[in-house]
């Protein structure tokens, strides 16, 4: 029995060092950019690099309007199909899923011959037509994720009762959606809005393919060039993913109610 | 017309007809059950009066309008379900101001609504908990109160409380009744429990097979039940097999025995079979009980539910249970003993297939 804890913890043990031993080596390696004595060198040399700034700043961006379209598509998709259209929740599934079958770089070709500046709808043609694009993009990344954060949420309430509750009272669609189902699927809501910042944030592929000035091809190029700041650029972006995924773990544990299911 | 007027409903899914030619009218402050076990289209004809489903053929009046082309929310009715169904994002008295929210009313006025509903169900102290801090029966108290706070012409049940456990369910159906004979509020209940229906409703609907079997008071119901479904389904009434002796007369031979009926029988002939029902309190096998028919039997079984006890006896190929009040002076019979059950042959019902 002891034996067997043992056991247990060492390949606890091995397998947790897999992860943090790099780490900690790209953190020491970061912190070695003067010659003799650690120092925050580097990370003054990115946070002062104009173009760091630039790129965060519009990724962030980016991720809070995906997040908010993202949603604005999701959760109405959700209602409804849980509401009027039981039969077509595992095509819709199915779609939500697709994202992760087919790598980035086809789907950016897709947009790529689908909207180009000679097509029909020529979002490339202009700059915030691309970022639409670019938008849209992050949007079907997100998607699984978002998806599925969003109807767990709703198993957990009765969607149908709620709404013929709140009908029987009065309501129409928009009050029964943003005052009866929003508020109660918040905890999803959330979740998928984390892992979505997460994805938007550390994207390479659309960005860099749309040529557009986000966080991802940027930190491609810094590793490309420079010593140290890649070092201490990937300790940052490992510190946002795991900020999410903190506050994703914290939201998920805050969410008061234990809602009544009969 | 009456006030809520159901004509000829017909409700069918896909192939299935489940509601048959249902007839109804409703009178204004009346409070109605519909009885019936699982299945029997109870919750269809429900959710037809509020407009969740359309029905396939007939029509629905409430007050003289036709509800035909008015959705959910623009009819005016209360609805209560039985999973409860309260905002688990809001508080009690946001709950209840819900309604009057959508309505458009002033902050005051919403304010002191919500005040009298929460009066109305004893729960003024819990205004700002949340659904998830109250009990079952304190969430089915709020979930009338926010029906009942629009002012519905008709308020509908369904089923409000088959989750709660049998102590709260007595109490709050009589407070639900109670508060409905407070508002005259005209209402209709669902339920399976048939002593909750007969214990407060006005009249009770008794359903068979998306078809009402019989409508009437609680007393009509129990006293005379219009067919063997009604008899069987509402309180625990014996069935007694025999065959028509003389239709002039109303004899008939039970167990091998003759015995008439008060009254005679119509619409047989001699030799038919017939169904009869007896109440188990209309029988007897104390000595010196009253009663013109006695019957012999043996004692099968026997249950003690408290102030009555109930026996079985077998008569010939029926069993016949009975019940008698638990006289504590009094040795009930045990299984086995030959017995004598005497009843007055008026109690005897004939019972339509
Ligand atoms: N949306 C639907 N689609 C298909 N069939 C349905 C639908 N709703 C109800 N039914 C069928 O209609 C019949 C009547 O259902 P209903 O819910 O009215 O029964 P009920 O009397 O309320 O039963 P219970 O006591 O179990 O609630 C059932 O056979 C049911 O399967
Ligand atoms: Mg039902």
């Amino acid at each position: 029995m002891k034996a067997r804890r043992l056991g247990a913890w060492i390949a606890i043990a091995i397998g947790a060092s897999y992860f943090i031993v790099p780490l900690l080596g790209t953190l020491e390696f970061s912190l070695r950019m003067r010659r003799d004595a650690y120092s925050f060198d580097a990370y003054r040399s990115v946070f002062s690099d104009f173009q760091f700034r630039e790129t965060f700043g519009y990724s962030m961006m980016m991720a809070v309007l995906t997040i908010i379209f993202g949603m604005l598509l999701v959760v109405p998709t959700a209602y409804w199909v849980r509401l009027r259209l039981p039969q077509v929740r595992p095509i819709i599934e199915f779609i939500t899923l697709l994202p992760l079958v087919i790598p980035a770089i086809v789907i950016v070709f897709g947009y790529l011959r689908l909207y180009n500046s000679s097509s029909i709808l020529p979002l490339t043609g202009s700059t915030s037509g691309t970022n639409m694009l670019l938008m849209f993009s992050y949007m079907t990344l997100s998607l699984p994720y978002m998806y599925r954060a969003v109807d767990t949420a709703m198993r957990a309430i009765d969607v149908r009762t709620l709404t013929e509750a709140a009908e029987s009272l009065g309501a129409r669609w928009p009050t029964i959606l943003f005052r009866c189902i929003f508020p109660n699927v918040m905890s999803g809501v959330l979740s998928g809005a984390f892992i979505t910042f997460a994805i938007v944030m550390g994207e390479f592929t659309m960005a860099a393919l749309l040529n557009r000035p986000a966080f991802g091809p940027y930190l491609q190029l810094v590793g490309a060039n420079k010593a140290y700041e890649p070092s201490a650029l990937a300790v940052i972006a490992f510190a946002i993913t795991w900020l999410s995924m903190g506050l994703l773990q914290l939201v998920s544990r805050f969410q008061k109610s234990a809602p009544a299911k009969a | 017309m009456a006030f809520l007027q159901l004509t000829n409903i017909q409700k069918s899914f896909g192939p299935v007809q489940v509601v048959h030619n249902f007839d109804m009218g409703i009178d204004k402050g009346e409070f109605v059950s519909f009885l019936g076990p699982s299945g029997c289209g109870k919750t269809t004809i429900l959710r037809m009066i509020a407009g969740f489903e359309t029905p396939s053929g007939g029509t629905i009046f409430i007050d003289g309008k036709d509800q035909g082309a008015l959705k959910p929310n623009q009819r005016n009715i209360g609805m209560v379900f039985q999973a409860y169904a309260l905002f688990p994002n809001m508080n009690v008295h946001d709950n209840v101001a819900f309604g009057l929210k959508v309505a458009g009313d002033s902050k005051p006025e919403i304010d002191k609504r919500v005040k009298q509903m929460l009066g109305l169900i004893k729960l003024e102290h819990l205004a700002d908990r949340f659904p998830y801090q109250l009990s079952g029966g304190q969430q089915q108290r709020v979930a009338l109160a926010r029906a009942l706070a629009v002012k519905p012409q008709v308020l509908l049940l369904d089923e409000p409380l088959s989750a709660l456990d049998a102590k709260i369910r007595v109490s709050l159906r009589e407070e639900i009744r109670q508060i409905q004979q407070q508002l005259g509020i005209t209402t209709v209940f669902v339920t399976h429990d048939q002593e909750e229906a007969l214990s407060i409703s006005d009249r009770i609907v008794v359903m068979n097979a998306g078809r009402a079997d019989q409508i009437g008071t609680p007393f009509e119901i129990y006293n005379t039940p219009a067919t063997r479904f009604v008899a069987s389904f509402v309180g625990t009434l014996n069935i007694i097999e025999g065959k028509v002796a003389d239709p002039a007369i109303g004899a008939v031979t039970i167990g091998g025995q003759q015995i008439s009926l008060s009254e005679p029988i119509t619409g047989a002939k001699g030799g038919d079979s017939i169904s009869l029902a007896l109440r188990p309190e209309a029988g007897s096998i104390a000595e010196g009980a009253r009663g013109d028919t006695a019957l012999p039997g043996k004692v099968v079984s026997r249950s003690f539910l408290g102030s009555v006890i109930r026996t079985k006896l077998r008569v010939g190929e029926d069993i016949i249970s009975f019940d008698m009040f638990n006289d504590p002076g009094m040795i009930p019979p045990v299984a086995g003993e030959s017995v004598t059950l005497r009843f007055a042959a008026k109690d005897l019902l004939v019972i339509r297939e």
